[in-house]
């Protein structure tokens, strides 16, 4: 009974207060001081298990995973991360790749959902439209971190094994003939290149759909809106290679005897699912402001659903890329799991559950009913652990292979995870002021505003 | 077998028929079932239906599969013909989850379709009872049973009549 509906108003500008930008640089600022703090304590062995000099009285657990990775990858091989024993700066160097990472799908499935929304011609999120737009203004922050932290030798060595000395070249002592098999694939400008142009393409083609989303306020032209269009198809297409590529290259090459054919989708998803977690709890926050009251339960819920689904998708792959290699007999496959398992004294045994129970359980067990998809202390609850969540994903896929026995929940991780959430909060807000927080002139904005399920 | 009384409204547009079921409803005449070509929408809504709930046979047949697949994989793997695959205990539990997910939602899928079937009187042998042939096509009609309505004839007449129905009849079976 569209008729019956009041339209509400469609000018709303985002108002990011002086008070909430001096929070979040507060916020930084506890972060790198949690960071130091951390640093300090685990250096002067108050606290965890060792300090930078964590070489020379190393964790019996480390020997007895490359024993069990010898013994998986067949005498053939070589070992040679056995000669770069992990340190506390595989710890740090470790957190920041990985919540590099894990904002960069934050940031970059903005205008995956804005583009995917355009091709299919859908009506619903139009109310809310501003606010995916808006996230992948970040994606230049993870993007910048991961580049530097791949410039750097130190780093890089750190995080791709496959990036050292000779582990390419037959004669030398570091010869692994199995990653020389993919020196094709994994070779440093290739592998810059690659990381390049994801960056450049997708902040270049979010930069082409964004300025015609705003052009269209001004204009009211349905040009510009088919401009939006066009380049929303161009990405889908650039991303549909792209994430899985992207998958490969930030996540799975960290550990590169290992391969997976799953992993770009497991990847993705677990990208897909977080940022769509990030952009309701944005949405919440905004209508418990008094903003965007557009934005009506219908459109809520469907974003519910979506989320809902999502999980679930995300553990069906979780589940299927373990599957296959439990079931398939892949014993050169199992050393993923057994590192995450039972690798380093059973360190990424909690995360890797954690995430299980976090990402699935939770969402399943909260969000089934159709009433709690419109409450928004039920979704509050599930997009909170689905975001945790994620982290415990990312985590559980990056740090046994780059903190290996480092790794560990503690200041050092809760620390550099609330500096990325703090700019990420801050560039996400600043450029939500910087637009109609509804997207006036969009063709399916008045269906959007009476959408009802 | 007494016959029954009809007193249907025919009405031209989905629009008509929707505001009409509130105004007929407001003055307290029960309405026994709205006949669209197709799904208006917000009708359930203005006809004051209950949510369904599909849920419950849904959840019933779903967890009658999941016990059915355990049941299954667990005797035909574990003890009618043991069998060690790949080196795995009998029976690991990883195996069995793609069987029981497949059984869940096959055994869900079916019962709720058959609920559906069932509650809606699809079923051989029914006798559906079509009020005109019109609402197949292009009209929208409005059933009220006369002895459920809790209103008299002439009231229900007037009614129809007042809310926009381009005609009244009367339909006995």
């Amino acid at each position: 009974m569209a008729h019956k509906h009041e339209t509400p108003s469609v000018e709303e500008s985002y108002d990011f207060s002086p008070e909430l930008k001096r929070k979040l640089v507060i916020g930084g600022v506890i972060g790198v001081a949690l960071v130091a703090i951390g640093v300090f304590l685990i250096n002067m062995g108050w606290w965890g298990p060792d300090g930078f000099a964590g070489g020379a009285h190393e964790a019996h657990g480390a020997v007895d995973a490359h024993g069990a990775a010898e013994a998986a990858h067949g005498a053939g091989e070589h070992a040679a991360e056995g000669h770069h024993e992990a340190t506390l700066m595989n710890r740090i160097v470790g957190n920041l790749w990985m919540n590099s990472i894990y904002f960069l799908g934050l940031s970059v499935i903005g205008v995956f959902f804005i583009s995917y929304n355009y091709v299919a011609k859908a009506g619903w999120y139009t109310s809310f439209k501003r606010v995916p737009e808006a996230l992948p203004a970040f994606l230049i922050v993870p993007a910048a971190v991961i580049l530097i932290l791949f410039a750097i030798p130190g780093s890089r060595h750190i995080i791709m094994h496959w990036t050292h000395e000779g582990i390419m070249d037959p004669l030398s002592n570091n010869y692994d003939a199995i990653i020389a098999g993919k020196s094709w694939w994994l070779n440093v400008p290739f592998y810059v290149f690659r990381l390049v142009s994801y960056f450049v393409v997708w902040w270049y083609l979010w930069k082409q759909i964004r300025k015609y989303s705003l052009l269209e306020d001004v204009s009211g032209s349905l040009e510009d809106y088919n401009k939006s269009r066009l380049y929303a198809k161009f990405f889908l297409i650039f991303f549909a290679v792209t994430s899985s590529t992207a998958a490969w290259d930030l996540s799975m090459a960290v550990d590169a005897h290992w391969f997976s054919t799953m992993f770009g989708w497991y990847h993705l998803s677990s990208w897909h699912v977080s940022g769509l977690a990030a952009i309701m709890l944005i949405i919440i926050t905004l209508k418990d402001q008094g903003y965007l009251k557009g934005v009506n339960d219908s459109a809520i819920q469907d974003l519910g659903k979506l989320i809902f689904g999502f999980s679930i998708f995300w553990t069906y792959v979780w589940f299927s890329q373990f599957f296959l290699i439990f079931y398939a007999h892949l014993p050169e496959e199992t050393i993923y799991f057994r590192e995450r398992l039972h690798g380093y004294e059973g360190r990424y045994l909690a995360p890797f559950y954690i995430s299980l129970v976090l990402n699935f359980v939770f969402p399943l067990l909260i969000l089934m009913a159709r009433g709690s998809k419109r409450n928004y202390t039920f979704l509050k609850l599930a997009c909170w652990a689905i975001l945790i969540g994620h982290w415990f994903d990312f985590y559980q896929m990056l740090m046994p292979a780059i903190a290996k026995n480092q790794g560990g929940i503690g200041l050092i991780e809760v620390g550099i995870t609330t500096v990325f959430a703090c700019s990420f909060i801050y560039v996400i807000y600043s450029q939500l002021s910087k637009a109609n927080m509804y997207a006036k002139n969009h063709p399916f904005l008045e269906e959007s505003l009476h959408h009802d399920i | 077998m007494a016959s029954k009384k009809f007193i249907l409204g025919v009405y031209e547009d989905d629009e008509d028929v929707l505001n009409a079921v509130s105004d007929v409803r407001e003055k307290g005449i029960k309405i026994h079932e709205v006949y669209s070509p197709f799904a208006i929408h917000g009708l359930d809504t203005a006809l004051g239906y209950p949510r369904a709930r599909m849920g419950v046979p849904a959840f019933l047949f779903g967890i009658t599969g999941t016990s059915l697949a355990f049941l299954l994989t667990f005797w035909t793997m574990g003890w009618d013909w043991p069998m060690i695959v790949g080196g795995k205990n009998f029976v690991p539990f990883p195996t069995n989850i793609p069987i029981v997910f497949e059984l869940t939602v096959l055994l869900a899928a079916y019962g709720m379709s058959f609920v559906f079937f069932g509650m809606e009187g699809l079923y051989p042998g029914s006798k559906p009872v079509i009020f005109d042939e019109r609402i197949t096509d292009d009209k929208f009609v409005m059933a009220i049973d006369l002895d459920k309505s809790g209103a008299s004839e002439e009231d229900i007449k007037n009614a129809l009549e007042a809310s926009g129905a381009s005609e009244v009849n009367v339909k006995e079976i």
